[in-house]
């Protein structure tokens, strides 16, 4: 193996690593905080990836642009999704368990409704569009210009929400939920209102990573469940709920992606699942946990 | 999970008058009508038998499809149209216990995972055999799918009933057993049962294994229907899913629960999915939220509560009336 | 001769030492009692020795061997049955399949479904639940329930009961029926290793009694000793 082909791997492993990574964060903020086990998270890529297609193909609006489109639209999505059937169903449900057995079901309902919605309107064919399409060569590898731009903007987006969260006021309060809703709802945290907003800023996430994986992969409106299993791989490596550890862990995985793929592509997704199941069940608080 | 109601003698006519009306149907039920029913029986075992396991145990296992297709895919192999290398009963029954092996094997090796882990898990064990197989089919055998032997409706059809009567014995002697009360008492609490001398984990992964063996079965037999199978066919998610939303539209407080639930599922599906495929699977996702939602009981517990809303309407107005 | 010693018995929690280096020891027929303020880890040593727990380190005997590291199930087979502090109860199981599971299972020789049954309906006499045999077991007051547990631990035929305060939210009246009850189990030949806040109770039937503060045995001897033994008095005014 020489210089080029590690090269060639590594910054591979980076490149899928940060969406990985972006997925994930949005995956983990819903669970490690709304305990919302979101099945349908890919399917939040996959309204992300078709609006942007959407949008620049019919109007020709630059698809980095359309960030600013899909984000607000999304995150009003995931917003009241939370507001009118999450909330209650935490209100209702008997235990915490309970709760995030029955959230896991409904997810996997609302994964039904986006999905088929979808293909009502946009049909079942593969389409994509060619954006930044042009090669860069690193060090003698060769990547294209569109998924390093996107590697670029994972890694920015998931730097600035870190720094919400640490900074912000809104960022505390969510954190103060993530280790104790009781407690947080006594320091006076609508607690209603900020789990709402971690679950639509958790979709937003999904809907970045869609932009972004529009402007590399073919798209259909199927696409989303291959994610949303990448996802929970990863949040499993990195420790259920803990956002560092997801950002982290989407790029151990993208890292061991690219290998397995050098080695044999098609048992990628089966490596996958091989290391997460071993994981959960020789260190099932992931490897960041403690 | 109270189960009783099913050993009760009331419920011994109806169920003989069910099945014999069943086990006549191919004499005068048309051929679509047959077809029909195999595939509602079909998503009954496999609701009851999700329910037999994550009823008591709280476990929620979404390995329904794993050991479904772990059946079809021993058909597969069993029974290719080039040659069936063995009859189908014995087919059916090595499908069946090789499911519940596997269960046995997983259930030991993961019964300590609680909560989400243990739903993660099982479902990212019907993708990693659905991974592995397509790696041995495409690289090993160069196969792109298998072709099972052609069997007649009818046949399918009486295997299928002869699973489900099987099963709703196998309920009924577990139910009446020393087995199915050290179950219950898991289900009720499960370190008191633990300390008092119940091995918690046996009772657990044999509960799994027993479930699984009639997922496989059902497997099995629906290979023969589909007639062409591969890896993405036998190993669909939707069949851990499916059993899992039926039993809980159903209710699962009673066992005629999950069995109600899946009839009118199937039913729906068989009817709908043919014409409108998207808006069959729209509608299923609608449905879903709303029974979680607002049916925490399921059709069983809404229509319990209506009885007795109706009986207490009933006896106020005649109280009225004196 | 003892029928259940404790070496080095510890468990942490995190950075807490619930139980820490514990020696324990129990006299066949006897009835001994552990006592220490909330929090003591009382309950975390029953549930070391009943292996709901493992100490690490430490090694607990029972009849002189090793069970440390054996399920549950195993060492109430061997003969050591317990009750919990929050009754954990079958509850939506008649009272009589409550105990009667006690002795289809709890017994390292298997009994037949008649004999069981026959031995469940004894015990339901003896600690007083007859008439509520069919009555499922959330139906029952407070009381009743920590009899159902009593009973179900000794259906599985224990030489060493562990009984975790079945005095707490009793009246006196009830109190008083739950010493007579305890004292008729040892007249049966069963050891009884209890925890109990209720002071007069444990002072009147205990023969022997250990004194747990902060996860450390502080003090051990007859309720005489105990009684006037400075450090415990200081343990307990100084709460
Ligand atoms: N499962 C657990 N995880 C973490 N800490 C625990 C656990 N169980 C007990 N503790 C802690 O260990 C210490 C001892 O608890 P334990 O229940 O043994 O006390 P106790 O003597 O039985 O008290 P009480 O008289 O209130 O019943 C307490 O500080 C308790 O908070
Ligand atoms: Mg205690």
């Amino acid at each position: 193996m020489d210089l080029v082909t590690i090269l060639d791997i590594a910054i591979g492993g980076l490149l899928m690593g940060g969406i990985y990574a972006l997925l994930a964060m949005g995956l983990s903020l819903q669970y490690g905080v709304a305990r919302v086990l979101n099945i349908a998270h890919g399917e939040f890529i996959m309204l992300g990836a078709f609006a942007t297609y959407t949008l620049y193909t019919a109007f020709g609006i630059n698809p980095l642009l359309t960030l600013a489109i899909v984000g607000p639209i999304i995150f009003i999505i995931g917003f009241l999704l939370h507001r009118t059937l999450f909330t209650r169903l935490r209100i209702s449900s008997p235990s915490p368990g309970a709760f995030e057995s029955r959230s896991l079901l409904a997810t996997f309902g609302i994964l039904f409704i986006i999905q088929n919605l979808a293909l009502i309107g946009w049909g079942a064919n593969l389409r994509a569009y060619s954006y930044l399409n042009f090669g860069v060569n690193l060090g003698g590898a060769i990547f294209t210009a569109n998924r390093l731009v996107s590697l670029g903007f994972a890694i920015g987006i998931g730097l600035a929400f870190y720094i919400f969260l640490v900074r912000t006021r809104m960022g505390k309060a969510i954190r103060a939920a993530a280790q104790d809703p009781a407690t947080a709802s006594l320091m006076g945290v609508n607690i209603n209102r900020v789990l709402a907003i971690c679950f639509g800023l958790g979709a937003v996430m999904a809907g970045f990573a869609g932009t972004l994986l529009s402007m590399r992969v073919p798209i259909n409106p199927a696409m989303g469940m291959n994610y949303t299993i990448i996802a929970i791989i990863v949040i499993v490596l990195g420790g259920l709920g803990s956002i560092p550890g997801s950002f982290i862990g989407g790029f151990i995985l993208g890292i061991i992606g690219t290998v397995v793929t050098y080695i044999e592509p098609s048992l990628s997704l089966a490596a996958y699942y091989f290391i997460f199941m071993l994981l959960l069940l020789v260190r099932p608080k992931g490897i960041l946990g403690k | 999970m109270d189960i009783t109601a099913l050993t009760s003698r009331r419920f011994l006519v109806p169920g003989l008058i069910t099945l014999t009306v069943l086990a006549t149907l191919p004499l005068y039920g048309s051929l679509y009508t047959v077809i029909l029913i195999t595939t509602i029986l079909m998503y009954i075992i496999l609701a009851v038998s999700w329910v037999i396991f994550s009823g008591p145990t709280g476990y929620m296992s979404l390995a329904s499809a794993a050991f479904f297709g772990v059946g079809i895919y021993t058909a597969a192999v069993l029974m290719p149209n080039t040659g069936q290398l063995l009859p189908l009963p014995v087919v059916v029954a090595i499908a069946g216990l090789i499911s519940g092996l596997l269960a046995v094997l997983v259930g030991a090796l993961t019964l300590r995972l609680r909560g989400i882990y243990f739903a993660i898990f099982t479902f990212g064990l019907v993708e990693i055999i659905k991974q592995v197989l397509l790696y041995w089919e495409f690289e090993v055998t160069h196969t792109r799918g298998r072709f099972v032997v052609l069997v007649d409706n009818d046949t399918v059809f009486y295997i299928m009933l002869g699973i489900f009567v099987a099963l709703m014995l196998t309920v009924y002697f577990i139910r009446r057993s020393k087995f199915g009360l050290a179950l219950q008492s898991i289900g009720e609490n499960e370190e008191a049962a633990a300390h008092t001398g119940i091995n918690v984990t046996m009772v657990k992964v044999i509960t799994f294994g027993i479930s699984a063996i009639f997922m496989g079965a059902a497997g099995a037999i629906m290979a023969t229907r589909w007639t062409y199978i591969d890896p993405y066919i036998a190993f669909n998610p939707l069949f851990s899913f499916m059993p899992v939303l039926m039993a809980i539209f159903g209710g699962m407080g009673q066992l005629y629960g999950p069995v109600i639930g899946a009839a009118i599922f199937a039913y729906l599906q068989e009817t709908l999915q043919t014409t409108f495929p998207y808006y069959y699977m729209l509608i299923f996702g609608i449905v879903l939220v709303v029974a979680i939602l607002y049916l925490p009981n399921g059709i069983v517990g809404l229509i319990q509560k209506l009885i007795q809303r109706w009986r207490k309407g009933g006896s106020a107005e005649q109280n009225a009336n004196t | 001769m003892q029928i259940l010693e404790g070496e080095g018995v510890t468990k942490y929690f995190g950075g807490l030492a619930a139980v820490s280096k514990v020696d324990f020891h129990v006299d066949q027929g006897e009835i001994a009692g552990l006592i220490g303020p909330n929090g003591a880890g009382k309950t975390t040593l029953f549930n070391l020795i009943s292996a709901a727990l493992v100490p690490k380190p430490g090694t607990i005997r029972f009849k002189g061997e090793k069970i440390t590291g054996l399920k549950p199930h195993k060492i109430c087979r061997l003969g050591l049955a317990r009750t919990f502090q929050e009754v954990k109860i079958f509850s939506n199981m008649t009272v009589l399949e409550n105990v009667l599971l006690g002795s289809l299972f709890g017994c390292s020789t298997g009994m037949s479904s008649a004999d069981a049954s026959r031995e469940a309906e004894e015990l339901l006499e003896f600690v007083g639940l007859s008439a509520v045999r069919t009555t499922p077991a959330k139906d029952l007051t407070l009381v009743n329930q920590k009899r159902i547990e009593v009973a179900r631990a000794l259906a599985t035929k224990p030489e060493l009961l562990m009984l975790d305060e079945l005095m707490a939210g009793l009246n006196p009246a009830e109190v008083a029926q739950a010493m007579e009850l305890v004292t008729r189990i040892r007249d049966k030949g069963i050891t009884i290793f209890m925890i109990e806040h209720v002071m007069k109770a444990i002072m009147s039937v205990c023969d022997r009694i250990m004194v747990l503060h902060h996860g450390e045995k502080i003090a051990e001897g007859t309720p005489q000793e105990i009684a006037i033994s400075k450090k415990v008095v200081e343990v307990y005014l100084g709460e």
